[in-house]
């Protein structure tokens, strides 16, 4: 799915034509796929729809390669008493991690994916992020999920912004590149339309909301300013760009809004973990349990299901 | 309705051709006195002097049935266009600022005082007391300075925040009607007809008024005031005629926003009520018989042509 | 390269399965009588009348029939009840309209499945919109009946007497509790009649009102037909009439009772104009667009029923409209994913028809979403008609169903003239991201009501009601007590 930068011609987008968004409607429309009653058949399949598009994390400090062994070996066995389960996405490391990460899931469809770029913060110099990346790259990463450099687009340096996310996009080479924007940090939702067009036209092939290290984190009115730019982009480019919200989405109730509201503005394109991914490490969980719920009819506990 | 027998029915005026008008003359012509040059009564609108454009008059008399002045017998026509000026000034009128409107009400009430004794011979004339004429006078003056004082404060007595349970900002304002019609009390020829007039105009509404039909002449004397008060055209237009023929045109218009009807009887107030509704007209009916004090002012007046607008706006970023 | 708009797929495998709100809690019975004095009686000539579910065609219980007799008995009964509502202290006259409101609070969910099964409207709207603003209604005058005299500065305020009162069935129970509540609140009495095929929540508002102990005779429901509403306003006995309908009945409502001392409101119809301005937030004004016309399956007399959309942004508002329009559900009111109900009644959707069929013969071009609608039942896809201009009967007249008129517009100006070039002055939108344009909209638009960059708000703090043929009067907030009280 990953276009090559080389075919991609990037182009810095005219930020004056930018649609405006209001805060009040947005929250509205956001209340009303909340509202949608998702029930039997269509929530198990909104169910195991989500268990495929998670990107199962693991981004601590004290992350080990046994730590992240253990998660690769979840992200392969995510309950096995529930035969027809799809697998996850993609596990989410630090680039350290990668090479650990790559021979667990070594033979396996599941990708492996990094963050990098001075991930969290942003704040190195380019030559170190993009080193940052090739050490990612060279592991093995299939996708690299950057940091925009909040500090530049805080000052109004657009330019920046968007000229660096072209220099990691061209570092990524074959791999995908997800743009986490950490909408937490930029204050209103016109900054996060901008930002994302930033982003797309710098070359992103996904854009994401958060590292999961800022509060808030992913919520369902960024993701659906995010949705609606990348709806905008493709009625404009043509291209698909991938959603990635990322953070605080713990529960199934909650992904099923997501897919609702996914469904509803993007349409049955985008339903696809080609195009959609929920950065998350107890999702997985709620939804197996829910999940179980279904099948057996009976309330679920966590304690018959393994945390990692 | 032509009950007073100081009113001719008749609207032609071939009897009366060139009977000499004693409303701004005093008496018979004696030898080596001057001739007094008499006033012709003319109509109102936009801020032109027209002649009915019927060419038809109507003469008022005195108590002796002598006649006083050839007045405009005004048309169905004539109202047509009053309404067409109404409706053309109202968009400058309700645009104009409060305080503005305001000082020109004020400058109204200051035109008025200056010439208050030809306001009180035409009062006389008319068979209204000197005392209470004076008295009349005066009130209206005050009336006036009375509706200046609150062009600018009514929106704020009338107007509301309101505390919506969702994120919006919401308020209510109040917005004049547009163009309205108005019925003049007929039996007081200035200060019924200036407390119908006063909190109309203060409330930004533009006015087609009919002068009482039996005491027309201070409405045309103080249209005389209007022109020259700052008063933009088209704000305040006076026609004089017959009640009976005009007051289902003022009712009906399709054009006018809302119809005064001073008076009381029972039989015309439906009329116009019934023959308002063609347009879902508002109708305001004023019965007091006594326009002295607080029975014939107050911001409700103003509030009662006046429509209430409500605006919401979401509070976000 | 710009892709044609209006091309998202919303036509996948995964589609949401039915939800259907129960309906194992609602108590309907078989029969109703008319609610006089106190008690529900059978109407003096025994006639009764059917009122079926628009979205099943099946009958839900029959109604009494009203006559002039028994109108004639509810007013004597709202007569003898002002003595003892009227003289009530008013603080106590509050306290039982808090308990009302209290009531249907504990009620809303039955209540909320009777009003979509009897009209058709979305259950998701009967639950997050009528009765939430029911409670409210009565909640917020309850508050207001001890308190009058600092609402009109100046003024001693005295009840009216007894008001007769004639809502229509767009919001059966909404209308009812924007014409009870302050009418309650000012000390009036009520005699009511709720339309003739949304007779049901008014029924059971009734049941409320007598659990409540609401003394005998202060809240009198009378139903049927228009002879019934025309024996209520014709009534000698009743002191103000307020009315909720077409403007042609307004209208006859308003010469009716010319020369009568009979106060009344009129809240009639509208063709309100959203207009979209191009440094509009496009997104939401879409949504807008969608609240604005396709809420309440267009049954909304400030519906937002004519779009007038800026050229430079009209493909662009047109294509996301289109795609949106999509992904609404039509059908059962009762699924909680409906997002269009049934279309009120088989005479309103003959309308809503004669309408898309005039349109066509016009010239406009009609456009609708592809959206499956059952077999049973009356229905009317979400609709647009482009290519029409303001000579076109569908954008001047009311059509009353999820029917929009798109016209595009250069300057502000022509924005305000096309807006403006209507009998009707009930509402009107506007979305713009600059603030002096708004304000400058808001002073230009004739009409009550202006919803900026938001459409079809409502709030019972909020005053409501019409300039020109929408209407005479104000309901709700401070401005609607106005209607229920004689200044002296």
């Amino acid at each position: 799915m990953s276009i090559p930068a080389t075919e991609f011609a990037s182009r810095f987008p005219d930020l004056s034509r930018q649609m405006r968004v209001d805060q009040v409607g947005v929250e509205e429309r956001v209340a009303r796929f909340c509202k949608r009653s998702i029930k039997n058949q269509s929530k198990v399949q909104a169910l195991s729809m989500a268990l495929s598009m998670i990107d199962l994390t693991t981004l601590e400090g004290q992350d080990t390669p046994g730590k992240v062994r253990q998660l690769c070996q979840k992200a392969l066995h995510l309950h096995d008493q529930l035969p027809g389960l799809p697998h996850v996405a993609a596990v989410c490391v630090y680039p350290t991690m990668v090479a650990v990460a790559r021979q667990a899931l070594a033979g396996h469809d599941i990708k492996v994916a990094s963050v990098a770029t001075a991930f969290p913060s942003g704040q190195s110099p380019l030559a170190a992020k993009l080193a940052d990346i090739k050490m990612a790259v060279d592991s093995g990463a299939d996708e690299i999920d950057m940091v925009i450099s909040r500090s530049a687009f805080l000052q109004g340096n657009y330019a920046r912004v968007f000229d660096e996310i072209g220099a990691v996009k061209e570092e990524c080479g074959s791999a995908h590149l997800k743009v986490i924007l950490e909408t937490g940090e930029l204050g209103t939702l016109d900054r996060v339309r901008r930002a994302s067009v930033i982003a797309m036209h710098a070359g992103a092939d996904f854009i994401k909301t958060s590292t999961g290290k800022i509060q808030p984190a992913a919520t369902m009115p960024v993701t659906l300013v995010m949705l609606q730019a990348i709806r905008d982009f493709y009625y404009e480019t043509d291209r698909l760009v991938g959603m990635k919200p990322a953070g605080g989405i713990s529960k199934s109730k909650q992904a099923i809004q997501y897919l609702v509201m996914l469904r509803e503005v993007l349409g049955e394109r985008w339903l696809t973990p080609e195009l959609f991914r929920f950065g998350a490490s107890s999702l997985a969980n709620d939804v197996l349990m829910q999940l179980q719920k279904q099948a057996t009819g009976v309330y679920q506990s966590p304690d018959y299901f393994s945390k990692d | 309705m032509d009950k007073d027998p100081r009113v001719s029915a008749r609207h032609a005026g071939n009897d009366t051709a060139g009977a000499t008008q004693k409303a701004t003359r005093q008496a018979k012509p004696e030898a080596g006195a001057r001739l007094t040059v008499a006033k012709t009564y003319k109509i109102y609108i936009g801020g032109k002097f027209p002649r009915t454009e019927s060419g038809r008059y109507y003469p008022l008399r005195d108590k002796s049935g002598e006649v006083i002045a050839n007045i405009c017998s005004g048309s169905r026509k004539d109202f047509r266009e009053a309404v067409v000026a109404a409706r053309g000034g109202f968009a400058n009128w309700s645009s104009t600022n409060a305080y503005l409107r305001g000082q020109i009400l004020y400058r109204i009430a200051e035109m008025l005082e200056g010439r208050g004794q030809q306001f009180v011979a035409e009062l006389v004339i008319q068979g209204v007391s000197k005392q209470r004429a004076a008295t009349e006078v005066t009130a209206t003056v005050d009336r006036l300075v009375y509706y200046a004082g609150w062009a600018d404060k009514y929106q704020q007595v009338f107007s509301a925040v309101n505390p919506v349970a969702s994120s919006h900002f919401n308020f209510s304002v109040l917005e004049p009607m547009g163009v309205i019609s108005i019925l003049a009390p007929e039996d007081s020829g200035l200060l019924g007809l200036v407390s119908n007039i006063a909190p109309a105009i203060t409330g930004a509404n533009t006015c087609v008024v009919l002068a009482s039909t039996s005491m027309p002449l201070c409405a045309i004397s103080f249209a005389e005031v209007l022109e020259s008060s700052d008063v933009p055209p088209g704000v305040v237009n006076i026609l004089t005629g017959s009640q009976d023929e005009l007051a289902g045109q003022f009712a009906s218009h399709m054009d006018v926003n809302a119809v005064i009807h001073a008076g009381s009887d029972g039989e015309r107030i439906k009329e116009v009520q019934l023959l308002a509704a063609n347009n879902i007209k508002r109708t305001i009916v004023r019965t007091q018989t006594s326009w002295v004090g607080e029975t014939g002012q107050g911001p409700y007046f103003i509030k009662d042509t006046q429509e209430t607008k409500t605006t919401w706006h979401p509070v976000g970023a | 390269m710009v892709r044609e708009l209006g091309k998202l797929d919303f036509k996948g495998t995964w589609q949401y399965a039915a939800a259907p709100e129960s309906t194992d809690h609602v108590q309907l019975g078989d029969r109703y009588d008319l609610f006089i004095d106190g008690d529900f009686v059978a109407p003096a000539a025994g006639k009764y009348f059917d009122t079926i579910s628009p979205s099943t065609e099946k009958v839900l219980a029959s109604v009494a029939l009203s006559s002039n007799v028994d109108v004639d008995r509810a007013v004597k009964a709202a007569r003898g009840a002002c003595r003892v509502w009227g003289r009530m202290k008013p603080a106590e006259r509050g306290k039982y309209i808090y308990r009302i409101a209290r009531i249907i609070q504990e009620r809303a969910r039955e209540f909320a499945v009777i009003e979509s099964m009897d009209g058709g409207k979305p259950i998701r709207e009967s639950r997050d919109v009528d009765l939430p603003l029911v409670a409210a209604h009565f909640f917020y005058y309850a508050g207001w009946a001890d308190k009058l005299e600092y609402a009109f500065p100046g003024k001693r305020p005295a009840p009216l007497g007894v008001a007769g009162q004639i809502i229509p069935w767009n919001f059966p129970l909404l209308m009812a509790a924007w014409k009870i509540a302050p009418a309650l609140a000012c000390g009036n009495t009520v005699v009511l009649k709720p339309a003739e095929t949304t007779p049901l929540t008014a029924l059971k508002l009734a049941e409320v009102i007598r659990d409540a102990d609401v003394p005998p005779g202060v809240v009198n429901i009378v139903t049927g037909a228009g002879e019934t509403g025309a024996a209520i306003v014709e009534h000698s006995d009743v002191d103000k009439i307020a009315f909720t309908g077409s403007t042609d009945v307004g209208r006859q409502i308003q010469k009716a009772l010319a020369g009568t001392a009979k106060k009344y409101t009129l809240e009639l119809g509208g063709k309100a104009a959203n207009i979209i301005f191009e440094d509009a937030a496009i997104d939401q004004a879409v949504e807008g667009i969608v609240d604005g016309i396709f809420f309440n399956q267009g049954h909304v007399c400030c519906a937002g029923s004519r779009l007038l959309v800026q050229e430079s942004v009209a493909d662009e508002v047109l294509g996301k409209l289109k795609d949106r329009m999509e992904t609404l559900i039509v059908g059962d009111p009762l699924d909680k994913n409906t997002d269009i109900g049934a279309i009120n009644s088989p005479r309103q959707l003959e309308k809503i028809e004669s309408y898309l069929a005039l349109g066509r013969t016009e010239g406009a071009e009609m456009y609708q979403s592809s959206v499956a609608v059952p077999d049973t039942g009356y229905w009317c896809r979400p609709t647009l008609f482009t290519g029409v201009s303001q000579s076109n009967r569908v954008v001047q007249e009311e059509i009353f169903g999820p029917v929009l008129a798109v016209q595009t517009f250069r300057t502000m100006a022509e924005g305000i003239d096309k807006a403006n070039n209507t009998p009707y002055g009930l509402s009107g939108g506007v979305w713009t991201d600059k603030g002096a344009k708004i304000f400058h909209m808001t002073q230009k638009i004739r009409a009550g009501v202006i919803w900026a960059n938001t459409f079809n708000k409502f709030d019972p703090t909020s005053p409501f009601g019409g300039y020109k043929e929408s209407g005479v009067g104000r309901e709700g907030g401070l401005h609607g007590l106005d209607a229920y009280l004689s200044l002296g």
